[in-house]
């Protein structure tokens, strides 16, 4: 029992880290290559992308699943919301933008990634 | 249709989408055709996309024709209208129900019987080897409905958690996951496991599987609803324009029409583009934009907007904005953007989302534990049932589904009213105003200034002789009542006489000369210094102020000859749209740079109490910050003109459009209708949907807050109850449902205008 409840602990203090503390490194430099963000099962793919400071820049979103949450994203800090369509490349136009991290996120933010600008 | 006119040439890089490209091999051959199009600097296939940039300067037409002479079918990726996204936006979610229905029927045709027989008392337990090898055989065809009915629940749930993120698939995969697991440990090693334990939850797996599906397909079809209003607009856009070209009326698709191309538009049709009336007369109904249900006249001169149906008469018109720039393009691209965006309310659920998962599953595990620790026997059932019901029935898709719907309905809802509103915020904040702030000229009165009354003094002048002389002095003037009087000359075709030692005096009037006459024009005071008599008209001009109009006295030689009042008439539904306001609580203030007295009867007449009047314009916004100061949430109404500064400080700036001049930036909620009562509507959509927001949230917040205990066993200690996993999963397919229908609900609203 003893072990079964500590196993249960564990497993609470993973998913603490899995879900809350861990920050993942990994992002895309659209500045290096053209990005396309893939939106299917749940994920933008990929979700963090690296753009340039203060020029203009075009994101490609391609959606492949049909669930209604795929079809809108947002980014918030520039009131930019657009429809996706399935299977239909979308570029996303966006302003220029002071250097930081901007969320992007589908209408329930079930979806979501993040813009490092730099 | 000429073909050099309506296709563009352009030197900028554009995209093509190709259609009936199926293999790799294929990029090539369509690289070499679009490379040897005359003009094609360079020409790139993103197979994975279907699409190729070319660079060039090259006709977009001739790039088409060089890809289907090879046998593929191409369009400019600029050619897609709003039209076409969303019908190929409505057969993707028809797709997408109709999986979600077949994967329902596959996961309830094991469920469903499976349920009976239990519910039939059918032991669901493993003991003889029969029993294990039947079990067996359910438990493996219950994993072939979990791969083919609920493979888009594990992949997600997978492909998220790869992503250091959680959502609604990784609850149901968890949950459903389980509780499988759990019941294929049974079947393999009863043993392992104590003997009144030994149960199997397959029903549970392949009926909380079908239920889900279920109510996300009635989901689909919900939301379908939620954008009806985006759908009627992108719908008032006419297919095709009849235009003249080479001096021949021709059709064309709406996408080929030019600036400054003629447009012929005939009785019953739809205006297609923006445009200037060139020949020709009508009455066109902008109800669709505007909400104002009157037609409106259209004569040489008037704008013309697209989406408006034309009544009477056919008319011929230059196009002033085509394509995206029309009113009614910017009108669908501004309750888009508003639609997705979020009002403050619904950032606590947002908060709450980002937790809400891992702390389900937490839940989950805490429940487990407890039971297998406190619980009576079987405890190791009863931890795996509480453990697979919480997951299933805690639902992130309705607490995060909530506010976005509703803010859906509530915009559109708004549009269809006349009413666009920038964004959630201003929904919100309108909900909430306590001060309104109504500017005078042009937002409760026309804002044209007309000459109302002429009373002649002297009966040897009649009216007309005496609007000549007036006009003919005021043609010469810049104040802004003359303009008021010249064009009441003008329609009546009166011809100025010459006016000769024109001389304004400030602040009285103006003294000048007619042949040998001498001539006076202008108030009260002018009269009283030049010593006229004025008797009995002293109070008949008093009169005539009360009425909110402004007398303007005339003299011919030291003589009073005539008084002519001019007044900006009150718009007819004023009064009532401002009753409305008060009626809901909100404290109207008048705010105008005019005098006192016209001011005061003005607001008598419409029934506002409090004015701000000889208000200079660039003190407007103080007015705005003094409310302010008072605690008020203050709006202020204006026409966006030299109000800007005052509608931008306002917590609600609201710009009274004139028909469909949306070009309004100030403001934070645009009024296509000259009318009042759209700003009443505005405030009534937004309480509504604040109202509705809160009923979702409440509910999604309800459900989880008393759900998830429930689910865990709190009750079981003192009720004996424990939810089954297959009713928590029936709760949850129907919880997010009810909220989009509540969301729904909303389309219903209609605001009560009279």
């Amino acid at each position: 029992m003893m072990i079964i409840n500590l196993f249960g602990l564990v497993l609470i203090a993973l998913i603490i880290w899995w879900f809350w503390l861990y920050k993942p490194a990994k992002a895309i430099d659209s500045t290096m290559e053209s990005v396309t963000v893939i939106v299917n099962n749940g994920v933008y793919d990929p979700s963090r992308i690296i753009v340039a400071k203060g020029k203009e820049t075009t994101l490609n979103f391609l959606r492949k699943d049909g669930s209604p949450c795929a079809a809108t994203v947002i980014f918030p800090d520039f009131e930019v919301s657009e429809e996706l369509l399935v299977d239909e490349n979308k570029a996303i136009e966006l302003p220029s933008m002071a250097p930081g991290q901007y969320p992007f996120h589908c209408p329930m933010k079930m979806y979501s990634g993040t813009l490092i600008v730099e | 249709m000429n073909s050099i006119e309506s296709s563009i040439k352009d030197t900028k890089a554009q995209e093509l989408i190709i259609d009936g490209a199926g293999c790799a091999s294929c990029v090539g051959k369509i690289e070499t055709a679009l490379k040897n199009v005359n003009g094609v600097e360079n020409a790139q296939m993103n197979f994975a996309l279907r699409t190729v940039v070319v660079d060039g300067e090259v006709d977009s037409e001739d790039l088409v024709q060089a890809i289907e002479s090879i046998g593929y079918n191409a369009r400019s990726a600029e050619d897609t209208s709003d039209d076409e996204l969303l019908d190929e936006k409505e057969i993707a979610d028809q797709k997408y129900y109709t999986s979600l229905m077949r994967q329902m029927w596959i996961a309830l045709g094991l469920g469903v019987p499976l349920m009976i027989y239990s519910i039939a008392g059918g032991p669901m337990t493993v003991e003889t080897t029969l029993e294990r090898g039947i079990w067996l055989f359910i438990g493996i065809l219950c994993a072939a409905i979990m791969y083919f009915a609920g493979k888009h629940f594990y992949v997600g749930a997978w492909k998220s958690f790869v992503n250091h993120s959680a959502n609604m698939d990784t609850l149901i995969a968890l949950g459903t996951g389980t509780a499988w697991i759990y019941s294929m440990v049974v079947v393999f090693f009863p043993m392992a496991v104590p003997e009144m334990a030994r149960h199997v939850y397959f029903e549970a797996t392949a009926m909380i599987i079908g239920l889900i599906d279920l109510g996300l397909a009635l989901e689909v079809k919900a939301r379908g609803r939620t954008s009806e209003a985006i759908k009627r607009l992108i719908g008032l856009q006419a297919k095709t324009a009849r235009v003249v070209r080479d001096k021949k009326e021709v059709d064309i698709a709406i996408e080929q029409v030019l600036l400054n191309d003629i447009v012929r538009v005939r009785p019953g049709e739809k205006i297609p583009v923006d445009g200037l009336v060139i020949e020709g007369h009508t009455s066109i109904d902008e109800s669709m934009l505007t909400g104002e249900p009157m037609p409106v006249a259209k004569e040489e001169e008037d704008e013309v907007v697209a989406g408006t149906l034309n009544k009477t008469g056919s008319i011929l018109f230059k196009a002033t904005r085509v394509g995206k720039d029309t009113a009614l393009a910017q009108i669908i691209n501004m309750v888009k953007r508003a639609q997705n965006s979020k009002p403050p309310i619904g950032r606590l659920a947002d908060a709450i989302s980002a937790y809400f998962v891992p702390v389900v599953m937490i839940i989950s595990i805490i429940s487990a534990l407890v039971w297998l620790n406190f619980g009576p026997d079987p405890a190791l059932a009863f931890a795996v049932v509480s453990a697979t019901t919480v997951l299933i029935i805690a639902c992130p898709c309705a607490l995060g589904l909530a506010t976005p719907m509703s803010v859906m309905v509530g915009v559109g809802k708004a549009a269809e009213a006349g009413v666009l509103i920038r964004n959630g915020e201003a929904l919100q904040t309108a909900s909430k105003i306590t001060a309104m702030i109504l500017d005078k000229t042009g937002t409760i009165t026309e804002g044209s200034p007309t000459v109302t009354d002429i009373l002649v003094a002297d009966k040897s002048y009649t009216e007309k002789y005496i609007l000549t002389i007036a006009s003919s002095i005021e043609s010469r003037s810049e104040h802004p009542l003359a303009q008021a009087i010249v064009d009441s000359a003008i329609a009546q075709e009166i011809d100025p006489e010459d006016i000769s030692d024109f001389q304004a005096i400030a602040g009285h009037g103006i003294e000048a000369k007619l042949e040998d006459h001498h001539l006076l024009f202008g108030n009260q005071k002018l009269m009283f210094k030049k010593g006229v008599f004025l008797g009995e008209f002293v109070s008949k001009a008093q009169k005539l102020a009360d009425e909110a109009k402004t007398p303007m006295y005339l003299a011919i030689d030291n003589k009073l000859a005539a008084i002519i009042a001019v007044s900006d008439p009150i718009k007819e539904d004023s009064i009532e749209a401002i009753k409305r306001l008060q009626n809901s609580g909100i404290r109207v203030v008048m705010l105008t740079g005019d005098n006192r007295a016209t001011a005061n009867a003005v607001a008598k007449k419409v029934g506002i109490k409090e004015v701000f009047a000889e208000v200079l314009p660039e003190d407007k916004s103080n007015k705005v910050a003094e409310l302010q100061a008072q605690n008020e949430i203050v709006g202020m109404t204006g026409d966006g003109i030299n109000d800007a500064p005052a509608l931008a400080l306002a917590n609600v700036g609201f710009a009274i459009g004139t028909g469909t001049d949306v070009a309004i930036e100030s403001a934070d909620i645009t009024l296509m209708r000259g009318s009042l009562h759209g700003l009443a509507d505005a405030i009534a959509v937004s309480k509504a949907t604040l109202r509705n927001i809160k009923q979702n949230l409440f509910g999604a917040f309800i459900y989880n807050v008393a759900g998830v205990p429930f689910a865990a066993g709190l009750l079981y200690p003192f009720f004996g109850l424990l939810l089954n996993p297959v009713i928590a999963g029936a709760a949850m397919a129907f919880s997010s449902l009810t909220v989009v229908s509540n969301a729904n609900r909303l389309r219903l609203f209609k605001p009560q205008e009279h």
